[in-house]
């Protein structure tokens, strides 16, 4: 080793050493709140701009009118808006799924705390939708046997919640909450039969404790979002007038 | 720059003049400083909340969150910027664009790294994958094995950013996605136990990689105080060493100021989240002194 290369053997040595000496000595720590006393960056909310303005358009946009206000609470077992719910996602969503399989769903369920929000009399809009249903979930229909849908039908009789069904399902309870009578498109519920339900992802998978889905023959992904269900629906209707009906009921004799 | 240019000159210059007392004196710089920033949970809120909101009236808004970061970052260049993942859902800006717009954004306030969340999935792992040209940051990751998706590659276990000589390891964490997210949106990703997949990770970043800061950004949630037991960001600090802070999401847990917990070796470990929908910032500021320190435990930690 020559003198120079151990100068230059120190110098590295020092350098590393020199890195290394740098001691962490004190941490502060806090929260900023972001609120109006900070000022807007003019650079960022221009970029924003033509963005917000493209989805307030869209989803301010007038699609259908509601004649009345509409909430989830306004009904013992069965509710106008959770009717219109299920029957929306039958309409929308049987045409796509008996198109792939040539098959018909023979009912919905979906559940109540899934109806997120009312809907309000007058203009209905997209975020009409957005409102009533924020989540992603998707329709899925799953292959039955009727013993299992009676295990739906005992959910329901035991939850006595307006869960919603849509209107080919027609089940009675008397005054004791048990089932008294429970039909699919007029015919009772066949032990042996085979059953097409369609519901949402969440609650195939168990959401709500809807464990009657499992097991089952097969299931179909529709690929549809609920809540675009729900746009489709608006646009074809003019003005949303559902009414609670018998559907789903108890008697007391 | 300009500081280390000097101090290496000095040091050449000491060198020189004598091997000795090797000159450590004439380190005689300042304290170094490096601010970390960052957020967590903002769930595509783009907008501030409305004067008519119940709960967060006129609070959030990305572009007063801009102005924010620049002014810290003016005061202070060696700033840091992080995310610590649910990036996207949670306004209609998400469902018209897929969380382009969010990653647009953050690549304008210059965000230097993020983790993933369990509803950046939201999409399909297609759908955070079609995003990542928007990003001009980087995605970090130690216990999601993402080699079997179309994410392999796009993400790292950690990431090693230099300021001010100051040498930064940063980790990633994601929170278990079975029964969490459909198998359909995060597909053949793998996830391991965040825990011993941390403790391998600090040890690479603090004796292979000798970071002088080490940082955890984690997904997986603060504590549940109904399963105490849950793997989550109190639990990973006492059962770990060599983190020096933990960037939490995930529990959407507004904590007034960062927790000082304890590690596996009676260390400090700072644990800190802001909460959700980019209401806050948060901010820690590391500071570095010359010389080694004079006691094991010298470190003042103001919080």
């Amino acid at each position: 080793m020559t003198v120079k290369q151990i100068l230059q053997l120190l110098i590295i040595l020092l350098l590393v050493s020199c890195n290394q000496d740098f001691h962490l000595s004190k941490v502060e720590g806090k929260r900023i709140e972001i609120n109006d006393s900070i000022t807007t960056n003019a650079k960022i909310e221009a970029f924003i701009k033509p963005y917000r303005e493209h989805v307030n358009n869209n989803l301010d946009s007038v699609i259908s009118y509601s004649v009345d206000t509409y909430s989830k609470n306004d009904g013992e077992l069965n509710t106008a808006i959770g009717n219109l719910m299920a029957d929306a996602v039958y309409n929308e969503s049987n045409p796509v799924f008996n198109k792939r399989t040539g098959k018909n769903i023979d009912f919905v369920i979906l559940n109540h705390g899934g109806i997120r929000s009312i809907i309000s009399k007058g203009d209905v809009t997209s975020r009409t939708a957005y409102e009533v249903m924020p989540f992603e979930n998707s329709v899925v229909v799953v292959e039955l046997k009727g013993k299992q849908v009676n295990k739906l039908v005992d959910y329901l009789a035991a939850a006595k919640r307006a869960h919603p069904v849509s209107s080919q399902l027609q089940l009675t309870l008397d005054k004791n909450d048990t089932v008294k009578y429970a039909s699919v498109n007029n015919t009772p519920i066949n032990e042996e039969g085979t059953y097409f339900i369609a519901t949402n992802d969440y609650l195939y998978n168990g959401g709500d404790r809807m464990t009657f889905f499992h097991p089952n023959d097969s299931l179909y992904v529709l690929d549809y979002k609920i809540r675009n269900i729900l746009i489709d629906y608006f646009k074809k209707k003019d003005t949303l007038n559902p009414k609670r009906d018998n559907r789903f009921i108890k008697i007391n004799n | 720059m300009k500081r280390r240019d000097f101090i290496q000159q000095s040091t050449a210059a000491t060198a020189l003049l004598g091997l000795g007392g090797l000159g450590l004196q004439s380190f005689s710089s300042s304290a170094k400083k490096i601010t970390i920033l960052h957020t967590n949970d903002v769930h595509s809120h783009i907008d501030p909340f409305g004067p008519d909101d119940g709960r967060n009236a006129n609070k959030g808004g990305i572009a007063r969150r801009a102005s924010l970061v620049e002014s810290i970052r003016k005061n202070n260049p060696h700033t840091l910027l992080f995310d610590a993942g649910d990036i996207f859902q949670g306004t209609p800006y998400f469902n018209y664009y897929g969380g382009e717009l969010e990653f647009k954004l953050m690549s304008m306030l210059n965000y230097d790294l993020a983790t993933i969340g369990n509803h950046d999935f939201d999409n399909g792992i297609e759908g955070l994958h079609a995003q990542l040209p928007h990003a001009d940051f980087e995605f970090v990751s130690a216990n999601y094995d993402f080699s079997n998706t179309i994410m392999d590659a796009h993400v790292k276990p950690y990431k090693i950013f230099i300021k001010d000589g100051i040498k930064i390891g940063v980790f990633g964490l994601g929170i278990q996605l079975e029964g969490l997210v459909d198998k359909n949106m995060y597909k053949e990703t793998v996830y391991y136990d965040p825990i011993e997949i941390a403790q391998d990770m600090s040890r690479v970043l603090k004796d292979e990689k000798q970071c002088d800061l080490v940082i955890c950004l984690s997904h997986i949630g603060y504590y549940y105080k109904n399963a105490p037991n849950k793997v989550c960001d109190l639990n990973l600090a006492k059962a770990t060493k060599d983190i020096d802070l933990i960037i939490g999401g995930h529990t959407h847990t507004f904590l007034p100021k960062p927790t000082i917990s304890k590690n596996s070796v009676g260390e400090n470990v700072l644990v800190n989240q802001v909460g959700a929908y980019g209401l806050y910032l948060g901010q820690i500021d590391f500071y570095f002194e010359p010389g080694k320190p004079p006691t094991a435990e010298s470190t003042t930690i103001i919080v």
